[in-house]
């Protein structure tokens, strides 16, 4: 198989071999992704909005699921988003991928793809120059199909 | 003194499709007296502007018997409202009379009787007359024929010409636009080539690349009709690549995007759009909250679910339209735009009774000449039935129960899987099952009826799953089809329940043991969306038990036991 482009380009995450089927959890993080992004913001707890994530309610495939994360900033060199944290809560090891940015970015969005074994959240955290932090929280379903009419 | 006709027809004066019409169960020959094709299609007319919409056909270019379910439930919010009332909660909601046309072209109530009175429904010669006929009262130029997809399966034709006929009879109906999802089953290869060859547009606001995550078809149109401009913006089922197989359109992605909607009907009002509509099939329950999302679209044209309801949903200022299947219907809205806003509208449900609408000539010339190759085949009786043979309904339905019956002893399970798909026509008692009958239940292009072990647990996941897709409280959750069909096995849902919570007291019926997680079964099912599935194709596993056993009488299904609501 080649690679293409975009399988080049995406940041994959490690996560457990089958699919499996297991009851919705619930929006509460669980304790390592609790401790990665407090790991992240050096103990705060993130607000939410100014951060937004953009997946799919249900993915298509839980081996390539596409992410998308903007954060709104001026991206001034007094004013800008240093990174963003991705963070799937039902990975083995929840925190997927960091974007590292600068004023020079521009704009504060990326995109990637992860791997989802599971229903689960998926978790952003930005954090800013001032070093204040937001989060937004999507939940992914990874399901079965094949039965829509 | 009124005449008794008049009586009668004076008695039903309100009903909703019908400005009049018969009420009770008389016979055929009354009850026709009583409709005439004016009084179908009659309408005080508004503005200039005139929506036609079709959607769900499945390939039924033939009038059909079509049951409406008797169980829909509504989870959340929606529970209680339309689509979610059936039979003689319908009725009262929209203040039908029990026994009357609109009766039976819009609910279960009483179908047997009230199919032999009223006959068939649908037709695409029938479809054809009631589109010319608008056309000819509003002027070509004032109106836009809408198609909200899944018309290209569901026949044995469809099947057999990879939806070739249906193209051919669509290019002669000259829509002007289509969205899509059934469609997709035919792979991108041929998609293409159909599309490419289409006299209108295919819009699919939502289906993007997979590779390069970019547009991959013409999100919305702008059109010229009753001096307004009108944007229309389609998107195809949500969620194709998940409940049908997605190796076979591998380099496409789909998902609901309604920031992409909003983003259209924002351009589309840049460039002068006095009028957004919405050709949707995303099922009524996604549309109904993307309405309430996304401001600025006047009219949702939503299908999928295939839900017909006689008066718009009005959600914020949003319409949402709601046409039927199977030809049954043809929705017409009228639109009265000025200063660049809908002002007011006019709409009316039309039935398709095929007996009082006149075929039109051209139209049913086509459709013989694109089913000839077929016709010895097609009418081939394979047996008969002394049951109604219907689908449509949230847990079981008795064609279904037919084909769970043929897999179990056909392919020697314990248990039966069939999906539970929404198109498939009916049979009422008494009547042949012929090959084409038995197609348009199962028609489609990965038919493999595959045997193999799952466990107990297993199972018990795929219920859920399913479940889940059907009753989640949020409807951009659902997908939109009826719960899986079982054979062979009982079990108690509970709808209100969360996913892992609904499915309990699993059954094996042909020892009445209780399922065991670990236990392996063997399962016998259809439609399966892995590559590679094996397996002889589900219609001839199901003419080869037909044949062996050609009266079909099936008992009440009692096996799925629903709680909670």
């Amino acid at each position: 198989m080649t690679i293409t482009r975009r399988q080049a380009l995406a940041v994959t995450a490690g996560a457990a071999a089958f699919l499996t089927f297991a009851p919705r959890i619930s929006f509460a993080a669980t304790p390592d992704t609790d401790a990665a992004i407090k790991e992240f913001t050096g103990g705060a707890t993130p607000t939410e909005g100014t951060v937004s994530l953009d997946t799919p309610e249900i993915a298509e495939n839980g081996n390539t699921v596409p992410v998308g994360v903007t954060v709104d900033s001026p991206m001034t060199s007094d004013n800008y988003v240093e990174s963003v944290l991705i963070l799937a809560d039902g990975n083995p090891n929840p925190a997927v991928a960091t974007f590292h940015f600068s004023a020079m970015s521009g704009a504060a969005e990326a995109k990637t793809r992860i791997r989802l074994a599971k229903t689960q959240n998926v978790i952003a955290v930005a954090k800013m120059s001032d070093g204040s932090t937001f989060m937004d929280t999507k939940e992914v379903k990874v399901t079965i199909g094949g039965c829509g009419g | 003194m009124f005449s008794r006709r008049e009586f009668l027809m004076a008695a039903t004066a309100t009903s909703a499709l019908l400005g009049s019409g018969m009420a009770g169960s008389w016979s055929k020959l009354m009850a026709q007296q009583a409709l005439s094709e004016d009084q179908l299609l009659a309408m005080e007319p508004t503005g200039s502007l005139t929506l036609v919409h079709i959607t769900d056909i499945h390939a039924q270019l033939k009038p059909i018997y079509f049951r409406e379910p008797s169980i829909n439930l509504g989870i959340g919010d929606v529970t209680g409202k339309p689509p979610h009332v059936t039979g003689a909660d319908f009725l009262k909601l929209y203040n039908i009379e029990a026994g009357s046309p609109d009766a039976y072209a819009l609910t279960s109530e009483d179908f047997t009787s009230l199919a032999k009175s009223y006959g068939k429904m649908g037709g695409m010669d029938r479809v054809a007359t009631v589109i010319k006929r608008i056309r000819a009262e509003r002027g070509d130029d004032y109106v836009l024929l809408l198609d909200g997809g899944d018309t290209w399966q569901g026949s044995y034709t469809s099947n057999q010409t990879l939806g070739q006929d249906m193209v051919t009879v669509m290019n002669a109906l000259k829509p002007d636009a289509m969205t899509g999802h059934w469609e997709f089953t035919y792979g991108t290869d041929r998609v293409q080539e159909i599309i490419d060859d289409l006299s209108f547009a295919f819009l699919g606001s939502n289906i993007y690349d997979n590779e390069w995550d970019e547009p991959a078809f013409e999100a919305w149109k702008m059109f010229e009709r009753g001096g307004s401009k009108v944007a229309v913006i389609g998107q195809a089922f949500p969620y194709t690549p998940i409940a049908n197989p997605r190796w076979m359109i591998p380099g496409w992605s789909f998902g609901i995007r309604e920031e992409d909607i909003a983003k259209h009907a924002e351009e589309a009002r840049g460039e002068g759009a006095e009028v957004i509509v919405l050709l949707s099939h995303n099922g009524f329950d996604v549309d109904r909250k993307l309405a309430s999302n996304v401001a600025g679209i006047d009219v949702i044209l939503t299908g999928h679910t295939h839900d017909a309801l006689p008066e718009p949903v009005i959600v914020n200022d949003t319409l949402v339209i709601a046409s039927g299947s199977n030809g049954k219907f043809v929705s017409r809205v009228d639109l009265d735009v000025k200063d660049r806003a809908v002002v007011g509208y006019k709409y009316r449900l039309i039935p398709i009774f095929s007996d009082v609408i006149t075929p039109d000539a051209e139209m049913s010339a086509l459709i013989d000449e694109v089913r000839a190759p077929f016709e010895a085949d097609l009418s081939r009786v394979l047996g008969k039935t002394e049951s109604l043979l219907y689908r449509r309904g949230n847990f079981n339905g008795t064609f279904d129960d037919l084909i769970c019956q043929a897999l179990l002893e056909e392919r020697d399970a314990q248990i039966a899987l069939s999906p539970g798909f929404r198109w498939g026509t009916s049979l009422l008692p008494g009547q042949d099952i012929t090959f084409e009958d038995l197609h348009n239940a199962c028609a489609m292009t990965y038919p493999a009826a595959y045997r193999s072990t799952m466990s107990g647990k297993m199972l018990k996941d795929i219920l859920e799953d399913v479940g889940d897709n059907l009753f989640n409280k949020d409807p951009y959750y659902q997908q939109g089809g009826d719960m899986v069909r079982v054979g062979g096995m009982g079990y108690t849902i509970d709808p209100q329940m969360e996913i892992g919570e609904r499915i309990s007291d699993m059954t094996l019926l042909s020892t009445g043991e209780p399922i065991d997680p670990a236990k392996d079964y063997v399962v016998a099912g259809w439609a399966s969306v892995n590559e590679d599935t094996e397996g002889p194709a589900i219609w001839d596993v199901v003419e080869n038990h037909i044949t062996k056993n050609p009266t079909v009488k099936l008992p009440d299904n009692e096996s799925v036991k629903v709680i909670g609501v």
